[in-house]
């Protein structure tokens, strides 16, 4: 399994212990395959996202990304897995605005030290941005933008992409298109996606659905 | 992955150029005011040190009386006891209208004999026979106009300007002080087991450093101050500094995050802003370096004209790139950079992962963080209080002084915030409300730059009022001092009393100015020998005064002495003084008596007379009419055949005292000047790094109708207003600063006190300078406010989510 979440409970400082964001939350997520999670506001998708991604650290239970257990693991550890094996999809983009489309996209590869220019020019063709490449991302639409966040997130070529509500931001049509390239590209390049939406038709295009009530699977 | 890390985070300078260049610049400025000032203190030091050289060893350590001259007595029992001593004569002697300083040595075993009179290696023993030999240097030499009766001149380089050497007999002969010794020169090689001087000769003084290190101990106060300011510009510098980084980190927050959602651990993101920091720290030194070698060349004439007008020192070097101020310079940008960054790094090291990106939603942060800053300020000037009473000294001074500006400054954004509060109760209409309301959210981002216009605004206000008061004080002085309207120096003592009976049988009083150099406790003291006349006692600038003290002087043998000796040595009206061995006279009078370093005293002339016999007479004041001032200058001149220099009249004295004291202050008012430059500069830069920040603030009020024209006249109202609030509160703290400067810093750098006068014209004239900086900040902020393209208002509504 490329994640595995077993038993996970997770309360915010100050938050009361009987209100726990997420309640016993258990998954599993195999190579290659999509799973979208879907829940009303405040009901823990991003916090479990969050802790997936160990940007996070969870109360009880235990968290596996690619072999390796996240409770276990130091500040340092947890970023390294973030360099070299997690990508990460945010609704508001995370661009860094001072970087052109091109280094943008090559960020997360080179800090992991797995940038291959050729797989990040066919990443950034395949998702329309190679006439962008040197534009700055407040030269850009939000589409553009979230596509070149997708980029950003594929040209690390990770075993396991999180994205939290990606297309939040777009349009349906835009919304539909970005969806559809991103899931072309997770399947070529045989990354497992875990995904997070409010959308119940974004999450139908996934192989695998869950819903997420007041902390607990459905 | 360092390389990709550290190029994404410069890459924000890149995209915000105006950004690096002002807190470069800003650096720069703050690096290169400090550089100038320690490139000017090293050259004067470096001066001192050549001088000193000058003097081959004679600035070494001697022996001096407590009190009046060595008598040869103690001479001969110092060396019977096999101590390696060589005397000196000192004093000044006067060549037509000129004055030097003299020195009479042994000239077979003084150090400098060697040098002085050996030609090609063999000895030259004409300055040791009548009627002597005088040494100069080159350029003393060139201005000495000796008369007839005169004894030779030699010109060596190895004599300090404005120094002779004299054999000793010869000086003792000029000086009329024969068979005297001012103090003794110990010789660098010295027996072992000697008995020791405190029980040999208990009576003198030990002084470990001599001439050249009196006029570093005097110019120290002067550097000193200098230092005091380079430190007030870098850390009005530092405020712009703090002020760019902290904005860097705001708007860096998001990708700092990201960088870290990447997989960038905390500390190597600490460790490569660090890394930024310090380039740019080590750009903007060598930046400010340079400017300020620039500074410094421009100022040091001035610096010169300064030391020479209040100390008598000379700068006689060019400038020079010494390590000790690069190194200096280097260091303090450094050590600047992580001062001003060092809050940005420990909030960067806190930071957490999933923070939300800062917002301007942090009101309550804000307001709780100005009560701790306020609280803060009113430790601080609570401490400067108790450093006041506590302590003594220009060290003492300087740190009320510290605790007072930055005290006073931390104060700042709670007193502005209540103020604005103040004005928003009483304000009626939306339009008011709201740009009071809005001026309140500016301030964080404005403080920083407030604050060093405040300190900018207060320094200016403090030392001009400083300036003022002295030049006013001064000015009195002088009028009071040179009461006399004429001035006349005769070629000799014949000539001198030939003068006196031409002016009595004309029927006009004259006033001898006849003085002997003696030495109080080991340092120089000038003696004046005066006649009974309604000139001083309706004139002289008496501070502290017995209530007959002109009878009791010109009576009685008492004597008045100088603000400075009195508060050096901590003399009062009654006390008893030894002005030499054997003449003890009563302090009856303390007076003022501006620009002289020295201890003085006068006494009723038969007194004088009668302890130092053949004090030359050679000077007089003459007291004539307006309008005969002319005819008797004349008259004089054809009767004594005397140059056009030797008679000058009061009008040319007081000019010439007056040009000497403008000059002593040029090099305070350029670096006031400087330092308020600097402070413009930071509102400038926190503007125009503020104003991508605040479309989103501006936009919706431009959606309910306020034009791009009127919004932009907000964004310069604004300035003003905050400005105008910062020089109003300036205004007391400069005062305070000046009264610390008049009564605490004068006394402990100068030895005198002066009144404090206020000088509302100026206040006005820098609150309006103020007022123009502030309008010059905003100009360029405003202007693209009112040429600002509606789509990019539009574009916040656009990204609003």
């Amino acid at each position: 399994m490329v994640l595995s979440i077993r038993n996970v409970t997770k309360t915010y400082p100050g938050q009361d212990p009987t209100s726990a964001v997420l309640r016993g939350v258990s998954l599993e997520l195999a190579a290659g395959r999509t799973l979208a999670l879907t829940g009303e506001s405040g009901s823990g998708k991003s916090t479990l996202l969050h802790l997936a991604g160990a940007l996070d650290l969870f109360d009880t239970g235990e968290i596996t990304v690619a072999g390796t257990a996240l409770s276990s693991l130091s500040d340092r550890e947890r970023a390294a897995l973030r360099r070299t094996k997690v990508s990460l999809v945010f609704q508001q983009f995370n661009l860094i605005p001072s970087l052109s489309v091109e280094r943008n996209v090559a960020l997360h590869a080179q800090l992991g030290e797995r940038w291959d220019p050729k797989w990040g020019a066919e990443v950034m063709d395949r998702l329309g941005l190679a006439d962008l490449r040197s534009r700055f991302p407040d030269q850009l639409s939000g589409g553009q933008q979230q596509r070149v966040a997708i980029a950003r997130a594929l040209a690390l070529r990770p075993t396991l992409l999180l994205a939290d509500e990606p297309t939040g931001n777009l349009d349906e049509s835009s919304s539909a298109k970005v969806m559809a390239l991103m899931l072309e590209l997770v399947r070529d390049s045989g990354t497992a996606l875990f995904l997070v939406t409010h959308s119940r038709s974004i999450a139908s295009m996934l192989d695998q659905q869950l819903h997420l009530h007041h902390g607990r699977i459905e | 992955m360092i390389r990709a890390a550290f190029l994404a985070l410069l890459s924000h300078w890149l995209r915000h150029p105006l950004q690096l260049v002002t807190l470069a610049v800003g650096l720069a400025l703050a690096t290169g005011l400090w550089s100038a000032v320690q490139a000017i203190n090293s050259e004067a030091r470096a001066s001192y040190k050549q001088a000193e050289e000058q003097l081959a060893g004679l600035a070494g350590a001697r022996l001096g009386p407590m009190e009046g001259s060595i008598s040869l007595e103690q001479f001969a029992r110092l060396r019977r006891a096999g101590w390696q001593v060589t005397p000196v004569l000192t004093g000044n002697v006067n060549f037509g209208d000129q004055a030097f300083d003299i020195m009479g040595i042994d000239l077979l075993g003084h150090p400098l004999s060697a040098a002085l009179i050996t030609e090609q290696g063999a000895p030259d023993l004409t300055a040791l026979t009548p009627p002597g030999l005088l040494f100069a240097h080159p350029d003393t030499a060139a201005r000495l106009t000796l008369l007839p009766d005169s004894p030779p001149l030699r010109a060596v380089e190895d004599v300090p300007r404005d120094l002779l050497i004299a054999d000793l007999s010869l000086a003792g002969r000029l000086l009329n002080q024969s068979h005297q010794i001012s103090y003794m020169q110990l010789l660098p090689t010295q027996r072992s087991g000697l008995q020791p001087l405190a029980e040999l000769v208990p009576e003198l003084r030990l002084d470990a450093s001599g001439d050249a290190a009196d006029t570093a101990r005097l110019t120290e106060s002067f550097h000193l101050n200098l230092t005091a300011f380079g430190l007030l510009s870098f850390a009005v510098g530092l405020f712009i500094v703090q002020g760019g980084i902290a904005l860097s980190l705001e708007q860096r927050r998001a990708m700092l995050r990201t960088l870290r959602g990447l997989g960038l651990s905390l500390r190597l993101i600490v460790l490569l802003i660090a890394a930024e920091l310090m380039a740019i720290g080590i750009l903007s030194a060598l930046l400010g370096l340079a400017g300020g070698y620039l500074v410094a060349a421009a100022l040091l004439p001035d610096v010169s004209a300064t030391l020479s007008g209040l100390y008598g020192a000379q700068i006689e070097r060019g400038l020079e790139l010494r390590p000790s101020w690069v190194l200096s310079g280097l260091g303090m940008a450094l050590a600047g950079v992580f001062v001003a960054g060092a809050q940005t790094l420990y909030e960067v090291s806190r930071m957490p992962l999933l923070a939300a990106p800062a917002s301007q939603a942090r009101g309550q942060h804000v307001r709780r963080s100005y009560r701790l800053l306020a609280i803060a300020g009113v430790a601080l000037l609570m401490l400067g209080a108790v450093i006041l009473l506590v302590s003594e000294g220009l060290l003492g001074g300087f740190a009320f002084l510290s605790a007072l500006m930055l005290g006073a400054a931390l104060l700042l954004p709670q007193l502005i915030t209540l103020l604005l509060s103040l004005a928003q109760r009483f304000t009626r209409g939306p339009f008011a409300g709201w740009l009071l309301a809005d001026t309140r959210a500016q301030l964080p981002g404005m403080s920083l730059a407030l604050m060093a216009l405040l300190l900018a605004l207060a320094a200016n206000i403090g030392v001009t009022t400083m300036v003022s008061s002295f030049r006013l004080t001064f000015t009195a002085w002088l009028d009071q001092r040179l009461a006399a309207e004429l001035y006349v120096t005769v070629r000799n003592d014949h000539q001198g009393a030939a003068l006196q009976d031409w002016l009595a049988a004309r029927d006009i009083p004259a006033l001898p100015v006849r003085r002997a150099d003696l030495r109080y406790e080991g340092l120089p003291l000038r003696v004046y020998g005066v006649v009974d006349h309604a000139t001083y006692r309706d004139h002289w600038p008496l501070l502290d005064a017995k209530s007959d003290a002109w009878d009791r002087m010109f009576r009685h043998g008492a004597a008045m002495i100088n603000e400075q000796m009195a508060r050096r040595h901590g003399l009062k009206p009654g006390d008893d003084v030894a002005l030499q061995s054997g003449w003890r006279a009563e302090v009856v009078g303390i007076y003022s008596d501006f620009g002289n370093p020295d201890a003085q005293a006068i006494v009723a002339l038969p007194t004088l007379l009668a302890q130092i016999p053949g004090v030359p007479n050679r000077q007089f004041g003459l007291r004539v009419p307006e309008e005969e001032i002319l005819p008797v200058s004349k008259a004089i001149r054809d009767a004594f055949d005397l140059p056009a220099d030797a008679i000058t009249d009061q009008r040319t004295i007081k000019m010439r005292s007056l040009a000497i004291f403008e000059r002593t202050f040029v090099i305070t008012a350029a670096l006031n000047l400087l330092t308020l430059g600097v402070a413009g500069f930071a509102m400038l830069s926190s503007l125009l790094t503020l104003w991508a920040q605040r479309l989103p603030q501006l936009a919706p009020v431009w959606a309910m109708g306020l034009t791009r024209r009127q919004l932009a006249a907000t964004e310069l109202l604004r300035s003003l207003l905050l400005a105008a609030m910062t020089a109003l509160l300036a205004l007391p703290l400069g005062l305070a600063l000046a009264w610390a400067l008049l009564a605490v810093i004068n006394v402990a750098a100068f030895g005198w006190k002066l009144p404090m006068y206020l000088f509302p014209a100026d206040w006005l004239q820098l609150f309006l300078l103020a007022l123009l900086a502030a309008a010059l900040s905003a100009a360029l902020p405003t202007w693209r406010l009112s040429r600002l393209d509606p789509a990019d208002l539009l574009k916040v509504f656009a990204n609003e989510r």
